[in-house]
């Protein structure tokens, strides 16, 4: 794995012009990238038009990237806008889409709660109760709870208000939660 | 307060009670119930942050396809900016004998009109 320092002077490089430099940016970084675009598609092929489509732009705009940031946090942020990008022609062109109100599709096997929350476990259920939320909220969860870019970053690559984002998180930690642990107040209220 | 009044907003405590306010705060505080759940969000939470150090790798194939496209759009880049410039050269050819044009119009009008002058003298 290619240190930060060692990123720092191959983006320096590359904002030079120098083409071979900015290949090793994607040889050290493209796993990463791709992952995250799986993440929020929660598909392979598409996850591969993401992670292209970023280092396009990313390559466009290398000009425009300060240091302030990690580079490879500014290549999140433009793979959470190319995601974003993607999953929203789809939604325009595919009736059957799913809403953020839609009620979802429950195809979980019925396993003991106590069982699911041991930690594999856990974690290997909650990749596939992510890839059960809609589009909107997998994008903020991933990247809040999982990258942990800050609301505004996100609210400004998924182009929706910060209340947005902080709402569309909550509602998305809410679904996991159900999702994995299958419990709920519902019809009872316990006053204190 | 009661649970269901506090279950839209626990999905908070994921980040410790202190990110509620202080009557759902209160109310966790003295529910078993509302206490496991946030145990659920925090636990959910955990998992989520473990997943960051998880790194997928892709089917093999992926980098030159990136290179690949990155090429063909720096030569496209490279085209249009070639055109641009040729374009700009052009336009600029034509801006500079339009101008020349424009100044030998008006030093061949004002000769006339001084020979004119002379031959009223």
């Amino acid at each position: 794995m290619t240190d930060r320092t060692d990123l720092a002077a191959l983006v320096a490089a590359a904002q030079g012009g120098d083409d071979r430099a900015f290949e090793l940016l994607v040889r050290a970084t493209h796993a990463e990238t791709y992952t995250l675009a799986f993440r929020l598609t929660g598909d392979d092929e598409d996850a591969r038009d993401v992670t292209q489509d970023t280092y396009l732009r990313a390559y466009r705009a290398l000009d425009r990237f300060r240091g302030d940031a990690r580079f490879q946090t500014w290549l999140y942020r433009i793979t959470a806008n190319s995601a974003s990008t993607l999953l929203g022609q789809r939604a325009r062109h595919r009736h059957d889409e799913l809403t953020e109100e839609a009620p979802l599709t429950d195809d979980r096997i019925t396993i003991d709660p106590v069982a699911r929350a041991e930690g594999d476990s856990l974690r290997h259920h909650l990749t596939d109760a992510l890839r059960r939320l809609p589009p909107g909220l997998r994008s903020v969860v991933v990247l809040r709870d999982v990258y942990d870019l800050p609301h505004d970053a996100i609210a400004e690559e998924l182009d929706i208000s910060v209340t947005a984002a902080k709402v569309r998180l909550h509602r998305a930690r809410r679904r996991l939660r159900e999702d994995l642990y299958a419990q709920s107040h519902e019809g009872e209220a316990h006053a204190v | 307060m009661r649970c269901d009044q506090v279950a839209d907003r626990l999905p908070a405590a994921a980040e410790g009670l202190a990110a509620l306010d202080p009557a759902a705060r209160r109310h966790v505080e003295h529910c078993l119930r509302c206490q496991a759940d946030a145990v659920q969000y925090r636990r959910v939470l955990r998992a989520l942050r473990a997943l960051r150090t998880e790194v997928l790798v892709p089917t093999p194939g992926l980098v030159p396809e990136i290179l690949a496209a990155i090429g063909e759009a720096g030569e496209r880049q490279a085209l249009r900016s070639m055109v641009r410039g040729r374009r700009a050269a052009y336009l600029g050819g034509l801006a500079a004998a339009t101008a020349a044009g424009a100044a030998g119009a008006v030093v061949l009008t004002l000769r006339s009109r001084r020979s004119k002058v002379r031959l009223a003298g």
